[in-house]
């Protein structure tokens, strides 16, 4: 993946597919720490403890048929190549929120990319959902 | 610039009346292949390309929207037309000039572009 937007673009698929009708995404900029974290929310059908243990294994993945999924650890990727983390929180049937930070003057750092594509195109393409997109400082 | 909550509720506002997807009432349905697979690969540019053909065609019984990976990971991007009545044809190793001569022949014209079918050609035997 090239930029953040086309990572976060992926997980929301995650969000989309666990029946979520309410996807945040927000973006948070702390200049002075310069650490940009990033937290993707959803009201989806939520994972088991056993299941967030794994969610972030390349070879674990709960389609059918499908014994790997990169979406989540490539993200997780993305984060810790700059010294940040990610952390996922989950309740079954409430939902899930996915949550990374990054050190945006690392060398590692990614562009965050066109988000208002991403966040455009998943509106556009999933007119059932509500998506709310925020950024801040 | 950045785009507001606002900005984006206007746009898909705009966007819905020429996608017509809540009634589900269309006479054809292009599906992205959106999974990790095919983002890496170029998923996006693809989705953007059907989605300008598409508002630029005024068609409003057009369905768009997407999907995960179809386990051909090698083939991304891709992208399968459906049309009312028809059998689904899936699209393999997208490009946005691909798009669009499929969506002119096939999505609005109902002509399969075969070349870039994902199946074509007989089998050989041994």
């Amino acid at each position: 993946m090239e930029d953040l937007s086309l990572h976060i673009l992926d997980v929301v698929e995650n969000s989309i597919r666990a029946g979520a009708d309410k996807i945040q995404v927000i973006l948070n900029e702390d200049r002075s720490n310069k650490t940009l974290t990033v937290l993707i929310k959803d009201n989806g059908c939520g994972m088991d403890e056993k299941i967030v243990e794994e969610v972030i294994d390349p070879f674990y993945s709960t389609k059918e048929g499908k014994d790997f999924g990169f979406g989540i650890s490539l993200l997780a990727q993305a984060a810790e190549n700059t010294e940040g983390w990610l952390t996922v929180e989950s309740e079954l049937g409430k939902g899930t929120e996915v949550k990374a930070l990054f050190h945006s003057d690392h060398i590692d750092m990614k562009p965050v990319g066109d988000m208002e594509l991403t966040m455009d195109l998943l509106k556009m393409s999933h007119r059932e959902i509500d998506f709310i997109y925020e950024t801040g400082e | 610039m950045k785009l507001k909550p606002e900005d984006i509720n206007r746009i898909a506002e705009k966007m819905h009346a020429a996608t017509n997807l809540r009634d589900g009432s269309g006479s054809a349905r292009i599906i992205v292949h959106m999974g990790t697979c095919g983002i890496a690969s170029g998923a996006r540019p693809i989705m953007k390309a059907f989605m300008d053909e598409l508002n630029a065609s005024g068609r409003e019984d057009i369905l768009f929207t997407t999907s995960g990976c179809a386990g051909l990971c090698s083939h991304e991007p891709m992208a399968t037309i459906e049309r009312k009545g028809e059998t689904p044809i899936k699209y393999v190793e997208l490009t946005p000039e691909k798009v669009h001569e499929i969506f002119e022949n096939h999505v609005i014209n109902g002509n399969i572009v075969t070349e870039y079918a994902l199946g074509k050609g007989s089998e050989r035997m041994a």
